[in-house]
């Protein structure tokens, strides 16, 4: 968040009371409503929301249910809905946002318990139906050197493998909420980053056998929510244009 | 001794892992039926549909307008369109065969961007609710963008109609009493928000969604279809209170018709 908008506190003022109402749900207990639980908490310097749902698990409720791994962006497993807006708890931090703060799992996934998701079966699923693999003609032998790549296209490679699919994109995407067989940004991220690696001889025709319709890039409808959740940063407008303009030519043929 | 091993890029696929997954499609390179191409041109139609239907708009209030600047100035861009600068005489038959252009390109569109309206009740509560929750100025534009183009389904048909049956009655007295006497400032008055409010955020997502201008610039877009939007919808106004005022004064002789002043002189002497 930009500095400007974060609330300052005082140095000798007393830390901040802060309130998570949290959503509370077991799928798989009998006879249970959704509702909302709010938790009190100190805020200490630098808390993010990771450590908050810590704290709390710790000292108030050992059965609240959410997902970690890394605590540093980067395992993609602690993406909730924060005050309504995908974000990864592990990097946003509570003095950016009020003392009344908002949890709730993220929509669309398969809802495990609390805020915690299932994302990866989601994504492993996607992943085999847009075959996101090198598919090479040649088999590959492990004896010969492999073809060096030019520093530039392995950057630009690598920065499309920075998705962390944390699923933020998906739960911010309004097609997404009304078609669930839609790829979603992470999907056509993927795609964009195996059309650029030249290990995979996969032509155009065969990516559009993959996201030419209204499920794929076709459904995208450029409401822009997952490129400005994205936690990575990723330019997922400018991939998704790329993809559609190269899927679209297609069509003109 | 060596020994190579030879990994086949493509690990063998059997059913997935995951029960619900989505079916796998076969890795085969053997001719498969291709996927039809109709998706990516209808999306290219749809995209092509609406530029066309924005550039007209602009060009339409450009013309329209031009009441601002005097009635003989309306009257002669009127008489241009009926074509007897080319044909000898005026033929209005040329401003109906624009309406109806238009008006099956308005159809054209609108069958192509119903396909991204919320289908059934489900889908409704979905992008309703995510839309509240998301508080993301993109994703509500959309909602507005959508019922715009609801609301233009019919208010342009209905315009459109009117001058494809009546090309005859355009002009500066025809025009103010068709807006006045004819009661039609409501529908125009509506008709002008939602139109360029749409073509607006139309022309936006246009630039957004076929990336033409990498994504550092979405400001500055944006900012262009708030100014975009607020100079056609304050010409609108100016140009639909010039009808007014001028229908008004014109009530008593509603149906007269506008003869400019050279023409008048010359049939007087």
């Amino acid at each position: 968040m930009i500095p400007l908008f974060r609330h300052h506190t005082k140095a000798s003022s007393q830390p901040r009371r802060l309130t998570l109402k949290i959503l509370r749900y077991n799928p798989a207990e009998l006879n249970a409503a959704p509702s909302f639980q709010a938790f009190e908490i100190d805020e200490a310097d630098g808390m993010t929301l990771f450590i908050a749902l810590n704290e709390i698990r710790a000292t108030q409720d050992p059965s609240l249910q959410f997902d970690f791994v890394c605590r540093a962006g980067i395992c993609g497993s602690c993406a909730m809905l924060v005050d309504g807006r995908p974000a990864l708890a592990c990097r946003t931090l509570t003095r950016d946002l009020s003392a009344q703060i908002t949890l709730a799992p993220l929509p669309f996934f398969e809802l495990i318990g609390d805020l915690s998701v299932n994302t990866g079966k989601w994504m492993r699923g996607t992943s085999e139906r847009l075959q996101t693999w090198i598919h090479a003609v040649e088999p590959v032998s492990a004896d010969i050197l492999e073809t060096p790549m030019a520093p530039e296209l392995a950057e630009a490679i690598y920065e499309l493998d920075r998705c962390i699919e944390c699923g933020c994109c998906i739960a911010a995407c309004g097609t997404a909420q009304m078609r669930p067989d839609f790829v979603g940004a992470v999907g056509l991220n993927k795609i964009a980053r195996f059309r650029l690696d030249p290990r995979d001889q996969r032509s155009d025709d065969d990516f559009y056998e993959l996201i030419g319709d209204d499920s794929g890039v076709f459904g995208c409808m450029s409401l822009l929510g997952c490129h400005d959740v994205c936690p990575k940063q990723l330019s997922l407008q400018t991939q998704i244009a790329f993809l559609r303009r190269k899927m679209a030519r297609l069509g003109l043929n | 001794m060596s020994h190579s091993i030879d990994y086949t890029a493509n690990p063998p696929m059997g059913p997935s892992v995951i029960p619900d997954a989505p079916a796998l499609p076969t890795n085969n390179p053997i001719s498969l039926p291709r996927k039809s191409r109709w998706p990516a041109r209808l999306d290219l139609l749809q995209s092509l549909s609406g530029l066309l239907l924005a550039l007209f708009l602009i060009a339409h209030m450009a013309f329209v307008s031009t009441i601002l600047i005097s009635q003989a100035a309306f009257y002669n861009v009127a008489r241009f369109f009926e074509g007897a600068w080319l044909l000898g005489r005026p033929y209005p038959m040329l401003v109906s065969l624009v309406a109806s252009a238009i008006l099956a390109l308005l159809m054209l569109h609108a069958w192509l961007a119903m396909r991204k309206f919320p289908a059934g009740f489900r889908q409704y509560r979905a992008f309703i609710a995510h839309k509240n929750r998301l508080h993301h100025g993109d994703t509500s534009l959309w909602w507005l963008q959508l019922w715009t183009g609801f609301l233009l389904f019919f208010l342009a048909s209905i315009h459109l109609y009117d001058m494809l049956s009546q090309p005859e009655l355009i002009g500066p007295y025809a025009s103010a009493d068709r807006v006045w006497s004819g009661g039609m400032w409501p529908l125009y008055l509506l008709l002008l928000f939602s139109v360029e409010l749409h073509g607006g955020i139309g022309l936006y997502r246009l630039l957004v969604k076929w990336g033409l201008f990498g994504d550092k610039t979405r400001a500055r877009l944006h900012l262009a279809r708030h100014a975009f939007s607020a100079f056609f919808i304050t010409l609108g106004l100016l140009t639909l209170l010039a009808y007014i005022d001028l229908g008004r004064s014109h009530a008593a002789q509603a149906g007269e018709r506008y003869i400019p002043k050279a023409a008048a002189q010359t049939a007087t002497h």
